[in-house]
Parts: structure tokens; sequence; C-alpha cells
């Protein structure tokens, strides 16, 4: 018996070998959740005690060092974007999921969708920079730096409309089709209406790129700081900017967390946000 | 429920409609201020139109301050500083990007060009700065160049303690380093005309004063040089030949090492542009040259 | 919504779709224009092309290709431009941080998706996904006050370093490799896990043998898109890199990345210096395409085998 018990061990392989990736395991984890809340722990501790309404409400001038205007420009900017983007976007996902058929051309644009997926932001920046604020004349302004920053989210919400879509059940198709609607009609009356939580999704997950950019906008909407009233040409800066110019400067340690504490607390409302849908498009709430 | 959702699809389609609307119209209405600058009456005694500074990040700060109390003044010029680069600055003046340009160094001989002015507006010292814990507090200008070229190594030939000195640089290009190394004489003119910096290249680069001082305050063997208007108690100045870098000491030409802050036109200067630099060099703006750290022009 | 809500509207749909053959031009039209939002993706990226190459290749043919490659230093005041050093950084920096992030991010997803209970895995994933948001300047700031110091004092050496450098890269790739592994190790089919433990293997042998082979496309993908990251990061390693741009003596000298060295010359580059760092720009970006269509075939070799 004590033999079996042996022989089964060598054949699977040794305990020890277990026991010491198990191991590894435990200790892995526990450095990642170490170190992911080390840095939360740090930012926060050092930029809430810092943060007051002042500093929320009021604008950057003179001795006055509010981030009112920043998170201004931050909400037009991410507006504009996704206002561009999206459009673009769904319609590129329709065609890509409901009217080609598998080819090269098909092919052509998943490879240009992964490759704009995968640019890093300072040659977005660069591009930006030569193409929309020199080539186009649009100067540094925030349609410069939105226009930018929506071929930068594309990928994002076309693929996540396309998988979004792509969930819909082929029997609603099927069905409306039978019913004698057009393809056209069935795509927005059916299928479109299903998909809406998911392209939400994606409309989230690219406001959080949004916020979080700095190459890109430094080089195509400029770093000015006035204006609570911006218009599409002027030139606006946004938080995470604000951010990379405070610790560029190095006025203020405490001005820079704080930013740093308010920008954190930016992206986890979005999260939440974007995982409260998830969770309704798993409980099926939006009628799948 | 798709009734709700189509009336839901609705709704986000006037949203968005009604938001296109207003940014087209913020965008056309802005235009028109524009144009109305070009065409204005010049004799009108309110100014309005925009005025866009880009340039130097060192001349920033102090440009954002004077703009923000030229403004409180003149309600309708609105005055855009982009923190860019020096070097940007000058391209944007020549582009025409820019209505000044603002430069943190002399002006380089291929740079200069008859339909551009140059505007003084203020003096700014670079101060030599080490951590806090550092012993060392008083050096002469031929010290501190042996230790930017990496002939001195550690601190204790200096009479500090033992290690070794970590040398914190500026980026190629910047205003700061072009006057420092000129100041300092870490340069030299090669046959064909560009000159050689002599900072070691060991050296740590940051590509901003904050960066310098944030390395500087962290790394207790690091020295490095920032521009006086931002130094503050976070870092450690050194006292260059027992001249300590004040104000009143470059005034008085104790302190030497120091370079100006110009603002840069093109042609003719549009009337909001006037007025901003006449601002700035009224008694008024100068008082606040001051009063931020940086040396007045008179 | 309920099915006769479903239908009655499909067959509103029907009954005003009929109307007209209009309708039918239309939606040729409607068509073709689906078709052409989904070559704006294709027009942006030939247009990025074009304009990075356009400012980037003159001045990279005027130094020559070869020195600009291979030169081993950059001294762009004195007319030497060569990023030999800021490539192999590179690519050192993220080959370090890929091997780093990719062994501790795959036990962490295996812990998530095996091991973790449910109240953990509650506070655990958020967390990794709050990080994945975080701007990447707030790493920055972090590693130069945090982790360049904590270097110093350890090891010695300025702080500012290549490890500096692999470490935050390593965590701010950590988001990336963790979700995508852990959702590739979910999908793997219960049959397989079952079928493991039922003729006898422990979990960590079920683990190991059985679902991390199956689950490695996933698992490969999550490490491209991690080193995609890990290459054209710029803000955060910037602040911790010390930016030297000449070759690292050792894993604690200073570096400086092509990435940092575009976003740190920029502002104040002019004349062929600001050509030369587009044409910095041109080899990150012959990098991220060599690396896409590495990431391309690879998937289509998996996809063509299954």
């Amino acid at each position: 018996m004590k033999n079996i018990v042996k022989i089964k061990e060598n054949f699977i392989g040794g305990n020890i070998e277990d026991k010491v990736l198990k191991f590894f395991i435990y200790f892995f984890s526990f450095l990642t959740l170490g170190v992911l809340a080390w840095i939360l722990i740090f930012v926060l501790i050092k930029g809430l005690p810092n943060i007051s309404l002042e500093f929320l409400t009021t604008a950057y001038k003179g001795k006055n060092h509010g981030i009112l205007p920043m998170i201004i420009s931050t909400l037009y900017v991410i507006i504009l974007s996704v206002i561009i983007s999206t459009p673009i976007g769904i319609c590129s996902a329709i065609h890509l999921t409901e009217y080609s058929k598998p080819g090269k051309i098909v092919r052509l644009i998943r490879f240009a969708t992964e490759t704009l997926a995968s640019i890093p932001s300072i040659i977005y920046g660069l591009f930006g920079f030569v193409f929309f604020v020199v080539a186009l004349k649009l100067k540094f302004s925030l349609i410069s730096g939105s226009l930018t920053l929506s071929i930068m989210v594309l990928p994002t919400i076309i693929r996540t409309t396309e998988e979004a879509l792509k969930a819909v059940p082929n029997s609603y198709r099927e069905g409306s089709l039978a019913l004698g609607a057009t393809k056209l009609w069935t795509i927005i009356r059916v299928v479109l209406p299903c998909a809406i939580p998911g392209i939400l999704t994606g409309v989230i997950l690219s406001i959080g790129r949004i916020v979080g950019e700095s190459a890109v906008l430094i080089f195509t909407a400029g770093t000015a700081t006035q204006g609570m009233d911006v218009s599409l040409t002027d030139s606006c800066r946004t938080m995470s900017v604000h951010l990379y110019m405070l610790a560029k400067e190095g006025l203020s340690l405490e001005e820079t967390f704080a930013t740093a504490a308010v920008l954190i607390l930016v992206v986890a409302f979005i999260n939440y946000l974007a995982g409260r849908i998830a969770a309704n498009i798993k409980k099926g709430t939006m009628g799948v | 429920m798709l009734k709700r959702v189509k009336k839901w699809n609705f709704t986000v389609l006037l949203i968005v409609l009604v938001l296109m609307g207003t940014a087209i119209f913020l965008g056309c209405s802005s235009d028109e201020t524009e144009n109305g600058t070009v065409n204005g009456d010049l004799s009108s005694p309110s100014l309005n139109g925009r005025v866009t500074v880009i340039g130097s990040t060192s001349v920033g700060p102090l440009a954002r301050v004077l703009a923000d109390s030229f403004m409180e003044n003149e309600q309708d010029v609105k005055i855009d500083i982009q923190e860019i680069g020096s070097t940007q600055g000058i391209q944007a003046i020549n582009d025409g990007t820019a209505d000044i340009g603002t430069v943190s160094r002399e002006l380089k001989e291929d740079e200069k060009s008859s339909d551009l002015t140059e505007h003084v507006i203020a003096y700014d010292g670079i101060a030599v700065v080490v951590n806090c814990s550092n012993s060392v507090s008083d050096l002469t200008i031929e010290k501190i160049a042996q230790i930017f070229k990496g002939e001195i190594t550690n601190w204790k030939e200096l009479g500090g303690f033992d290690k070794e000195i970590t040398v914190v640089n500026r980026e190629a290009g910047s205003g700061t380093r072009g006057a420092f190394q000129e100041l300092m004489k870490l340069e030299e003119k090669l046959p064909d005309g560009t000159k050689k910096s002599l900072i070691t290249e060991k050296a740590l680069i940051m590509d901003s004063t904050g960066g310098v001082k944030a390395t500087v305050s962290g790394n207790d063997s690091a020295i490095g040089y920032i521009s006086l208007g931002i130094l503050d108690d976070t870092v450690k100045a050194l006292k260059v030949s027992g001249v300590e870098p004040t104000v009143q000491n470059i005034l008085d030409k104790k302190y030497t090492i120091c370079r100006p802050f110009l603002m840069i036109t093109k042609g003719e200067m549009s009337p909001q542009v006037g007025a901003y630099l006449d601002f700035i060099m009224s008694s008024e703006g100068q008082q606040m040259v001051k009063s931020e750290k940086y040396i007045p022009v008179k | 919504m309920t099915k006769e809500e479903n239908i009655i509207s499909i067959d509103k749909g029907i009954k005003s779709s009929v109307r007209g053959r209009k309708k039918i031009l239309f939606e040729l039209i409607v068509e073709k224009s689906f078709f052409l939002c989904a070559c704006t993706a294709v027009l942006s990226i030939a247009v990025i092309t074009v304009y990075i190459f356009a400012q980037g290749l003159p001045v990279m043919i005027k130094i020559g290709v070869i020195d600009f490659v291979t030169g081993h230093f950059w001294r762009p005041l004195e007319n030497q431009f060569g990023i030999l050093p800021m490539i192999v950084v590179s690519l050192i920096g993220t080959l370090g941080a890929v091997v780093l992030g990719t062994v501790v991010g795959l036990f962490t997803a295996i812990f998530l998706a095996e091991i973790a209970p449910d109240w953990l895995i509650r506070i655990f994933r958020p967390a990794v996904e709050l990080l994945a948001g975080i701007p990447s300047v707030v790493y920055g700031f972090f590693g130069l006050i945090v982790i360049v110091p904590l270097i110093r004092n350890t090891f010695g050496g300025p702080g500012n370093s290549l490890l500096a450098v692999i470490i935050i890269l390593a965590i701010m790739i950590l988001p990336t490799i963790i979700s995508i592994s852990e959702i590739s190790l979910r999908s793997v089919p219960k049959e397989y896990k079952e079928g493991s433990l039922a003729l006898g293997a422990s979990q960590i042998k079920t683990i190991f043998k059985v679902m991390l082979p199956a689950a490695s496309s996933g698992i490969l993908a999550s490490i491209v898109l991690g080193t995609g990251r890990a290459i054209g990061e710029t803000m955060a390693v910037l602040l911790v890199a010390g930016n030297t741009p000449v070759f690292p003596e050792s894993i604690l000298s200073p570096v400086r990345t092509l990435t940092v060295n575009i976003a740190m010359e920029m502002g104040y580059a002019q004349g062929m210096h600001r050509e030369a760092l587009f044409a910095t720009g041109v080899v990150l970006f012959i990098f991220i395409i060599v690396l896409n269509v590495a990431l391309n075939l690879t998937i289509y070799k998996k996809e063509s085998r299954i």
C-alpha cells in the first residue's frame, strides 16, 4: 500500500514542489497587495489633508491655487473627445461585426485598431503637435487635444462595442429579419439597444484613459490655466497635466499630492461606475 | 424596456446636439472676439482680445502672476500662458503661434533677427543647492565648477561627509543650463562654433526645476542648480565665496550667477500686448517681480 | 424587456421599414458610411505614420541610419546624435519589468482565480483596477519619493537608476497582467480542472500542469500588452530614471529611455535636435509595430492550430 502511495507521489511529483509553488503564490500575491495598498495609502494620506473646499472650487490665479479650472477643462476634454470618438467607434464596430466579411480589408482594419491601441502616448503627443497644432493651424487648443485623444481612445470604444454586439444573441437578429425588418433597422432597433450597457463600459474606460493622460495634452492642448469659460480654440490644462506641471515647477508638494489624491478619487469613481454597469450586464437587467 | 431605451437614446442624442451646438457657438464667438481686435477701434478706452504667451517653464510662473493682476484691471483681455520651453517660445513667435515668446536665457546669434524685439522683464538668480543634511555650505565658483566637471567626486574633499557626490544637471537646451554653463565657465568653444558642455556625463538629468529640487531634497549627496524664484527650505542654497544668493546681493552685484528673463515680440505689437508689457515694466509690475523673489530690471 | 414588447417593436420596425424603396438606397448609404467609419482607424494610423516619419526620417538619413541607431553619444548641442544607449536601456528596462511583472502578476492571478476567498477578491480586484487607471505621473512621483531613496539607502549609488525604472514599470504593468491572466484562467473549461483533480493530481499540480497551459494564449496576450505599456511609458520613467544618456555601468546607474529622450528635450529642442527627437519617435514606433506584428502572428498561429 505504502508503495502505491509513493509511486503515486512520484508520478504526480513531490509534495515539496507543491509547497514551494504554493508559498510563491501566497508570497507574490501579498507582495502585490502590499505594493498596491502602499501606493494608494501613501498618496491619499499625503494628499487628502490638503484638499479643501476652497482648493476644489476656486481658480488658479495669483496666490490662489484652486483647481476648479482644471476640473472644468478635464470635463470639456472628456465630453469633446467622447462626442467625437463614440459615434465613429460604434459605427466601426457595427461594420466589423454586422456587415464585414472576413478578408484582407477587415484584417487591415483590425491590425490598424490594435496598433492604434499600442502606440505610446508620447507619439500621439508628437503627432497631435505636428498635425493638429501646426499643420492644421489649430494651435494649442481644446480642439487639438480632444481630436488627438479621440484617435487614442477609438480602439477602446471599437473593441468594447464589438464585444457587446457579439454578445447579442443571433436569434434576435434572425427573429427581426424573419419578420421582414431590413438589416439596418434590425441593427438600430434590436441589436444596438441591447448592446448599450457594453458600449457605455467602453466609453467609461475611455474616460478613464483621458483623465489620466498627460503626455498627449501637454503637446496639443497646452498648459494655460486661465478660464472657467474655455472655448474650442482656447488652450486648457487638465488635472493630470496640472499634476505634471506642479511636479515640474516644484512650487508646492502639498498641492501636488492633493491634486494626485483628487485624481485617484476621480478614477475610483469612474471604475465604480464601470463596475456597476458591468454587473448590470451580468445580471441581465438590460433585458437580454 | 425597449421604449425606455428608445426614449433614453433620444435624450442622449438631444444632449449631444445641444453640447455640440454650444461648443460650436463658443468656438464661433471666440473667433469673433479675435477678429474684433484685429479690426477693432483702437481709440476705445478698454482693451479686449487675447494674448498668447508661449515659452520657458522658468518664466511661466512669474508671467502668470503678472498676467493675473493685469487681467484684474483689463477684464476683457485674456492672457494664455503656455509653459513648454524657451526654444519653443522662439519658434512660436517666429511661426506666429504666439504673441509673446518667453525665454530664460540670452538669445543665441542665429536666433536673433531684425523683426524680433527683446524685452528684459526681470533677472533670475541661479542658486546652487544641496541637501539640507549636507554640512558643506560655502564654496568658491572654481570648486563648484570642479564638482560639475566631475573632478571632485566626494564630499569629504570639501570638508563634508564621506559620500560620493551625485551631480544633478538639466537637459540639453534648457535655458537654466545654458546660463549656468556660461556663467560657471563649464563650456568650451569647438572650432566649428558649437559649444561643448564640460559637465560630467555621469550627472543625473532632470527636465525641470521642480525635478532637480525634488531629487536634491531626497538625496543627501546630491548637488544641483535651480532658479532663485522657487528656492525654499526643502533644499539648502550654497553660499558662493561667502555670498548668499538673495535678491539684494544680486542687485548689489555681489552674487553674479544670474540670467535675464526675456519676452520677445515680433513686428508691431497689438495694443493689448503693448499694455501687458507696459504693465510688467511699470513700477507696480516690477514690485511684483521683486516680491516673487526675482530681480527687477528697474 | 419581455418578449412581447420585443415583438411589438420588431413589428413596428417592419411597418415603418417597408414604406418605400428609398429606404433601400438609404440603407446602402448608411452601410457605406459604417464602412467609412471603420476606415478611420486605418486612416489615422496612416496619417500618424506619415507625419512621424516625415519629421524624423530626413534627419535620420542625414545623420546616417546606422550612425543614428548605433551611435554611443547623445550630445545634441554638439551635433552628436546616437541613440544606442537609449535603445539598449529601453529594451533591458522593458525586459526586466516584464519578467518581474509577469512572475509576480502570474502568481497573483492564480491566487485570485483559484485560491483567494471571496471577501479578499472583493477588496483585491477593485484595488488592481484602480491601479490600472491611475495616471502615470502619480507612479513617477511615488517612485521618486519612495523607491529611489529606498534603492539608494539599500544598494548605494544615486538611486535614480535602471533598477528603479524596472521596479516602477513592473508595478505599472501588474494590473494589466493580473486582470487579463485572471480572466483567461477563469475561462479555462471546468472539465479540465475536474478531470485533473479526479485523476488524483493536487490542486497546485492541476493549476501549473493543466490550467496554465490551457490559458497560455490569454497570458501571452497580457504579457505583450504589458510590454507595450512598459516600452511606451514616459512620465513615470522620467522621474525615476536619472536620465543620463550614456550606457549604464550597472543596474544601479542612472539611465535614459527612448520615450524620456523625446519628452524631456522636446520643449527646448530646435532645428536638427528637434528632428532627431522625432527620429527617436520613429525608432520607438518601429518597435511598437514589430511587437504588434509578433502578437498578431502568435495569435493567428494559435487560432489556426486550434
